[in-house]
């Protein structure tokens, strides 16, 4: 996916991976057969150590689901996960535990994240107390201690509760929660989409500072492009539970190959007057179709701009266009 | 800011203040908001979350939880909207004044068909029968674009996805061709595609019928295509108000400019963001002066004491702002702030 040339083994390979849910619905009767809604369907990519992928998507094109899958948080319908080389499909929990050493997750909503009968240094140090039982007290409260002055809270703080933070601060205890066990990948789901702007570039700003520090590599979801821009070396644009185009940034954004996220690009505005009125927008037309009755072939055909009849025909596969960028589009 | 420019504006807000009574005292929500809106004309409310976006347009329609209170004056076309009894507003919001909440979903009523939602509109403001009402209901999903209008009134909101569902909040603001159109974070629940599909919407809107709007958003790419003012609000005051072009090519105030400098944009590098440190401040704990005093890189002593005046500015008489600084100085510290991460300025 990434470098084909780069040597070193990727930290994580996801391959064909597909997760689908049950769904019941009008007409379903006991026997009647079942029906699935396909949240991802076959996506494929690489990690590798200290980058940041960025995925990109509007909402319910399985990009959280993706990445929940990712860390066994929901179940994988087909396909391959593996974390440093080893296959985790089917994987029991001693296996996954180990793992979630090496990967750690920070979620959307920053308050609902965060147990509300726990102080910051008991949400802090929870992973701690988990993955390394051997630490004495003394190193455990030092290590949160630490934690928390890196990632902008006050030692003050250490004995309050989630509901006296803003936040903007909340974000911070989920960072530190997520780092404090050194992973070499987090998983970041939407961290700043509940922010202000103002507090949303503070956050950003933090991650980027501990990703170069600690070398850490950072699956980057999230639906605004321009701050996906900000963070990511590649970026990949989903919709409907596929890949429609992975690229290195400035590939991605200088020339955008796929319709979608031509469609996407476009439609992000801009804090300029004059740029903005004057602006020709390419609208794409309509809704998300339903992930249960998925259009044939191309899934985003329907709202293309650009669709042709043979786009009805086939299941397009992402192939590559040049060095820097793949695409799932049969007219290139 | 036209103050003087026009004899009988459409609305005309002044002094207008919230205040609500809770169990730890009064707090100020908003601290006098004015401004002038013509017809056709649109002004953008911008804010984080808690300046007091939201609360200055629901003390406009009489909306404000039973805690608050709103004081000043707002003018449609010369009534008091404030003061007036309630049967004389109900005449008028709604139908002359209309309102698109911020979430679709919690703001249409689940147990009745959009159909019967939106002839209860009509049949109440218009006297239309309710079948009239029905044809007009029809024709004015037609009008934003709703497909299959005549069979899809008679869904359940449940049955649409969110960008129809915003559709449907803003036809029925709509039904009665209303002079002023508030929206309160109209597309912030919406994907950018559909946001996108929104925006475009309610220009086509304003140019077809003349509707003034009054548009509350946090997304100053969303200002910058649809308003022709602009105010900034931070901590229920204003900070700084006066045309688009103005507020985002010549920010004059610390708040207004940082705010604009925390935008992620595409063109950007590689470069930290100028961010805005610290958080949102408490409303019952604001400081005697400027509210963002705690978090403005630029503050001078007298900042955190002494409220600066809200007055027009010496760069631009149509620009309205509340500062201590100079115009000169806010943009000679931005730059150094900006070369001092190595953003580009």
């Amino acid at each position: 996916m990434s470098d084909a040339h780069s040597t070193s083994r990727p930290i994580l390979e996801v391959r064909n991976l597909k997760v689908q849910f049950q769904v019941r619905g009008e007409g379903q009767w006991p026997w009647s057969p079942k029906r699935f809604l396909k949240a991802v369907d076959g996506v494929s990519f690489d990690l590798r150590a200290g980058e940041t992928l960025g995925i990109v998507g509007e909402s319910g094109c399985g990009k959280s689901t993706l990445a929940r899958a990712l860390i066994d948080l929901v179940p994988i319908a087909d396909g391959s996960v593996r974390w440093q080389g080893d296959e985790m499909r089917g994987a029991g929990p001693e296996a996954w535990q180990a793992k979630r050493k090496v990967v750690q997750m920070i979620f959307q909503d920053p308050l609902a994240s965060l147990d509300p009968r726990m102080t910051v240094a008991q949400i802090i140090g929870e992973p701690l107390r988990t993955h390394c039982p051997e630490l004495s007290a003394a190193e455990h409260n030092e290590r949160v201690l630490a934690m928390m002055l890196r990632v902008g809270l006050t030692a003050q703080q250490i004995n309050r509760y989630p509901h006296e933070f803003s936040g903007g601060q909340c974000q911070r205890i989920g960072i530190a929660r997520a780092l404090i066990l050194k992973p070499q990948v987090v998983i970041c789901d939407e961290p700043v989409s509940a922010l202000d702007v103002s507090i949303q570039a503070q956050i950003i700003n933090l991650l980027k500072e501990l990703q170069a520090e600690m070398g850490l590599a950072l699956i980057f979801i999230a639906h605004d492009l321009a701050v996906v821009k900000h963070i990511s070396q590649r970026v990949m644009v989903m919709y409907l539970g596929r890949a429609m185009e992975i690229a290195q940034k400035h590939a991605l954004y200088d020339s955008p190959r796929h319709p979608y996220t031509q469609a996407l690009l476009s439609a992000i505005p801009v804090p300029d007057p004059k740029i903005e009125r004057a602006k020709t927008l390419q609208l794409l037309q309509g809704d998300l179709p339903s992930a249960i009755n998925q259009p044939s072939g191309c899934v985003f055909r329907t709202r293309c701009p650009k669709a042709v009849e043979e786009c009805a025909k086939n299941i397009p596969a992402l192939r590559r266009i040049s060095e820097q960028s793949e695409s799932a589009c049969i007219l290139g | 800011m036209n103050m003087n420019t026009t004899s009988n504006p459409l609305m005309q807000v002044s002094q207008l203040a919230v205040q609500f009574e809770t169990p730890d005292g009064v707090i100020n929500a908003v601290n006098g908001i004015t401004f002038t809106l013509d017809r056709g004309k649109t002004l953008g409310i911008v804010g984080e979350s808690g300046s007091g976006k939201s609360q200055s347009v629901l003390a406009m329609m009489g909306l404000l939880a039973t805690n608050g209170r709103a004081t000043g004056q707002v003018l449609y076309q010369g009534q008091d909207l404030i003061s007036m009894p309630t049967a004389d507003l109900n005449r008028i919001r709604g139908n002359r004044v209309a309102m698109i909440f911020q979430d679709p979903m919690t703001s249409l009523n689940p147990y009745l068909t959009v159909e019967r939602q939106m002839t209860e509109v009509l049949e109440l403001h218009k006297g239309l029968s309710r079948r009239e009402a029905r044809v007009r209901a029809i024709q004015t999903l037609d009008a934003v674009k709703m497909p299959e209008a005549a069979r899809r009134i008679n869904m359940y909101p449940h049955e649409f996805s969110g960008g129809m569902r915003q559709r449907v909040m803003i036809a029925m603001a709509l039904l009665c061709e209303p002079d002023v159109l508030i929206a309160d974070e109209p597309t912030t629940a919406l994907d950018v595609t559909v946001q996108a599909q929104i925006l475009v919407l309610m220009r086509e809107l304003q140019r077809d019928f003349g509707t003034a709007i009054v548009l509350i958003t946090h997304d100053l790419g969303v200002v910058a295509g649809l308003c022709n003012e602009v105010m900034v609000l931070y901590g229920g005051q204003v900070m700084e108000q006066g045309s688009a072009e103005a507020i985002f090519y010549r920010p004059s105030h610390p708040y207004t400019a940082g705010l604009l400098a925390a935008v992620p944009r595409l063109e950007d590098g590689d470069a930290p963001m100028l961010a805005i440190p610290g958080a949102p401040p408490n409303m019952a704990r604001l400081p005697a002066g400027c509210p963002f005093t705690d978090r403005c890189a630029m503050a001078l002593p007298q900042c955190g004491v002494e409220r600066p005046a809200f007055a027009a500015s010496a760069h631009d008489a149509d620009v309205l702002r509340a500062c201590h600084l100079g115009i000169e100085d806010v943009t000679r510290n931005l730059q150094y702030l900006k070369s001092q991460l190595g953003v580009a300025t």
